[in-house]
């Protein structure tokens, strides 16, 4: 072996460029990609920020808006058309830039390659080149900030007629040019990405990392990337048709239109059409975004909860049931189109299947948390929080699946508290669970974990109070999207509530300040990591974390030789079996599987009880005041 | 001083597909995703009535042959590459090339038929779809013809043979790809129209 070894060591010249920007290794191309999408949840963030101040203040002038943003706050006053775009830009940016390539970029990367035992991805090439033409839409989206008419206004659904025909609000103009073009290289640089995702994953796992042994990440890394392949085509197609009828006059979704007292030369156009096909892949991206969260809490779960996940096959499965379920649901988001309603039936039946999956998955997190040995780690916290999300969130999905409740809930603040708990936060959530439990294998160092608990607990009451109150503006039929609530008498009371809703949300910013610094401290500051710090069965711990190479690991690469969920195994030697572990090296009890389960060894103190540990001694950690 | 260690030769495995060919079958299945969301966009919209019919270019029916005859080339030109008939390689493929340009001329032919009866881009959506639909098909068959220019300068440098097929093969599964693409959408437009 060590003859192989060092005969393979060549060494490479590696230059700042090749290893810090055009690099073809995963593990970096992950972190350009969670930086990258860092600064733009960041900016998303503080975009939201600037229509929340509207809406909390609509009388006030603030003066500073004016030096800020010139035009677009004359006077102090945020203009309305630029209110659009900001809602636009930060529902773009949100789902596309931070919770699409940012979530999927980082951790699909990072870790398919590290935890199925492959050197790379399967083209480092097209790996590297995803990456750049995600960062020059990032750029272009980011363009259309500084030019005169304003970004895209048409909201991040882009209906026509706004988004079709250039002269109908500022927005429409280069605003929304430089949104498609943006997002073309977006959807190249996606499918690039979820192309080499499904390719790594089918064909480079290592001898032994059968389908049914990889742990859920991995799943749902597949599952999503599928989705993509499958669907992010389909949004190209309705903005090619889109491109068409802005630029060369055809009229795929105009119809008739009077603009200024003008006559438009289109005819024959369906509006309706563009919904098709844009919610075509609109619902598909819905679990494009939420999956790769849900897989990170699965590993995270079962890691901190020292429990096998339960229902393994089961969460396969309801992760693949939710995939095909997505693609045949997305008339949810068109009952009040004038959809025939036995097809809204249909629309609606189906919808609310997804709800079977979605539950298992949920009831699987629960009880996998049963009974465990829980750590309360900052990742354990968000991936928790996850799930509370899930649960609310998901709850509402049941309200607006149905479609005699969407026709009178559609287009109201509830849709805007449903979709940011269960896809918006739970999403966020489930990355920032990510980022704090592999935070050691990106930089061999640990975030410190008191600013994380911090960090959990202001986001985690920040989310609730941001998104929760709207439930009941929305049930009051208060609509998303206005500039201003002033003129409306009967809207008058949500005045206040409004208030405590922007206060809530500078406070949820502020906190991610908070993660944002331990984040960029701990590269170099943070306490130096041990190789497996929270004693986990995957591989990815058992290539080096302090030399991160190019190839992963020095030697050979690992062999697998059972599931990553063997945790608190009974009889065995510590409470948690690696992948790598033979059969052979464990005690021969063990593999007869003779030894029942006794408490030390299901590493559960036996003096304590169900009840202790469900309401104090644990609860006492999650402030972080005792040591996990 | 940071070790690149790659992936080693040692660790070569036998695939049942290369992964660079699965990447291709993947990246084709997106590709038919484009065409699936053009064709259901056509059928919803037809649905919804203001729809004009009209005969389709007779020139299609020489694309399709051109499509069709350029497949059987590229396949003849792959079984060479094969025996490692190198002349014959570089004539297949210089054969293919013309055929597959034919393809496009005559789709822009059929452009020409469409425009002297009358039927422009910007009119009914049904004139506009076939339009989009095939332009965006022929700019994928201009990638495809770029693909195997570059093959074709590799065969120059001796680089398409039995041992290194590689190249060649993507190509031709891509090149068929398009061929059977064309058909369905030709028949999807008889049959619709």
């Amino acid at each position: 072996m060590a003859h192989t070894q060092e005969h393979h060591h060549e060494h490479h010249k590696e230059t700042f460029i090749s290893k810090y920007i055009f690099s073809m290794d995963h593990k970096m191309i992950a972190k350009q990609y969670l930086i990258t999408g860092m600064i733009m949840a960041l900016i998303a963030a503080l975009l939201s920020l600037l229509f929340r101040l509207q809406l909390g203040w609509p009388e006030n002038t603030f003066p500073w808006l004016e030096t800020l943003l010139g035009d677009w706050g004359k006077g102090g006053r945020l203009d309305p058309n630029f209110y659009l775009a900001l809602v636009t830009l930060h529902g773009t940016l949100m789902v596309f830039f931070v919770l699409t390539a940012g979530l999927s970029g980082t951790f699909s990367n990072l870790l398919i390659p590290l935890q199925i035992g492959a050197r790379d991805m399967a083209s480092p090439f097209l790996n590297m080149v995803s990456y750049w033409l995600f960062f020059c839409s990032s750029v272009i989206m980011l363009i259309s900030l500084f030019i005169e008419s304003g970004p895209a206004s048409a909201g991040w659904t882009i209906y026509p007629p706004l988004s079709a025909l250039p002269q109908a609000i500022p927005g429409s103009g280069l605003g929304m040019t430089l949104w498609l073009i943006s997002m073309t290289l977006f959807i190249a640089s996606s499918l690039m990405g979820s192309l080499n995702y499904i390719t790594t994953i089918l064909n480079l796992r290592t001898p032994g990392m059968r389908m049914t042994r990889m742990p859920l990440t991995i799943w749902s890394f597949l599952t999503t990337s599928i989705l993509g392949v499958l669907s992010f085509p389909v949004l190209l197609a309705a903005a090619v048709l889109l491109i068409f009828d802005r630029s060369f006059g055809t009229s795929f979704y105009l119809s008739d239109i009077f603009i200024a007292g003008e006559v438009l030369n289109r005819n024959g156009g369906s509006p309706i059409l563009f919904q098709h096909l844009f919610w075509f892949l609109g619902h598909p991206e819905v679990y494009i975004v939420l999956m790769p969260a849900l897989g990170i809490t699965s590993e995270v779960i079962a890691t901190n909860a020292r429990k096998p996940i339960f229902g393994y096959r089961a969460m396969i499965g309801s992760l693949i049931g939710i995939s095909v379920l997505s693609f045949v649901v997305w008339g949810h988001h068109m009952f009040i189109t004038g959809m025939n309603p036995f097809l809204g039936n249909v629309f609606m039946i189906l919808t609310l299947i997804i709800a079977v999956p979605s539950a298992v998955k949920t009831f699987n997190y629960l009880a996998t948390l049963w009974r465990g040995n829980i750590r309360f780690t900052p990742a354990m916290l968000f991936a928790i929080g996850l799930v509370s999300l899930f649960i609310s969130g998901g709850l509402t999905g049941l309200y607006l699946g149905n479609a005699a409740l969407d026709i009178n809930l559609h287009d109201t603040y509830f849709v805007v508290a449903h979709f940011h708990l269960v896809m918006g936060s739970a999403a966020m959530f489930g990355m920032l669970a990510g980022v704090y439990h592999w935070y050691p294998r990106m930089f061999g160092t640990l975030m410190n974990e008191k600013l994380g608990y911090l960090h959990f607990w202001l986001t985690f009451a920040a989310v609730y109070m941001v998104f929760f109150p709207m439930h009941f503006m929305g049930l009051d039929g208060v609509p998303r999207r206005y500039y201003n609530f002033t003129g409306f008498e009967w809207m008058q009371e949500w005045g206040d509530l409004n208030k405590f809703i922007s206060i809530s949300a500078i406070l949820g910013t502020a906190a991610q300040l908070i993660f944002i610094w331990n984040f960029y401290y701990s590269i170099k500051k943070g306490k130096k990591s041990p190789q497996n710090p929270w004693q986990s069965n995957t591989l990815e711990w058992t290539a080096p974390i302090e030399e991160r190479m190019h190839g992963n690991w020095p030697g050979d690469i690992p062999h697998v030789h059972r599931w990553p969920y063997d945790y608190s195994v009974p009889g065995a030697p510590q409470d948690f079996i690696p992948q790598t572990v033979k059969d052979d090296d464990l005690p021969e009890e063990i593999r007869q599987g003779k030894v029942k389960p006794a408490p030390e060894h299901a590493g559960t103190p036996a003096s304590e009880t169900v009840a202790d540990k469900l309401l104090f001694s644990r609860f006492i950690n999650l402030f972080g005041f005792k040591k996990a | 001083m940071a070790e690149m260690a790659g992936p080693r030769r040692t660790e070569r495995r036998k695939f049942a597909v290369e992964p660079i060919e699965f990447l291709m079958w993947a990246f084709m299945v997106s590709v038919f995703m484009i065409f699936a969301g053009f064709t259901s966009g056509y059928i919803v919209r037809k649905g919804d009535g203001n729809w004009l019919a009209f005969t389709l270019p007779t020139a299609f029916l020489l694309s399709t042959a051109l499509v069709v005859l350029s497949s059987i080339a590229m396949q003849w030109t792959f079984s060479q590459a094969k025996k490692n008939e190198l002349g014959k390689v570089k004539t297949g493929m210089v054969i293919t090339l013309l055929l597959g340009l034919g393809f496009v001329g005559a789709q822009l032919l059929a452009y020409s038929q469409l425009v002297n009866i009358g039927l422009f881009l910007n009119g009914n959506p049904s004139v506009s779809f076939l339009y989009v639909i095939t332009f965006i098909h022929a700019l994928h068959m201009v990638s495809a013809i770029i693909a195997l220019i570059v093959i074709f300068a590799q065969a120059f440098r001796f680089q398409v043979h039995s041992k290194k097929l590689m190249g060649i093969r993507l190509v031709t599964i891509f090149w068929h790809f398009l061929g059977i693409l064309w058909i369905y959408l030709y028949g999807f437009f008889y049959f619709m129209n």
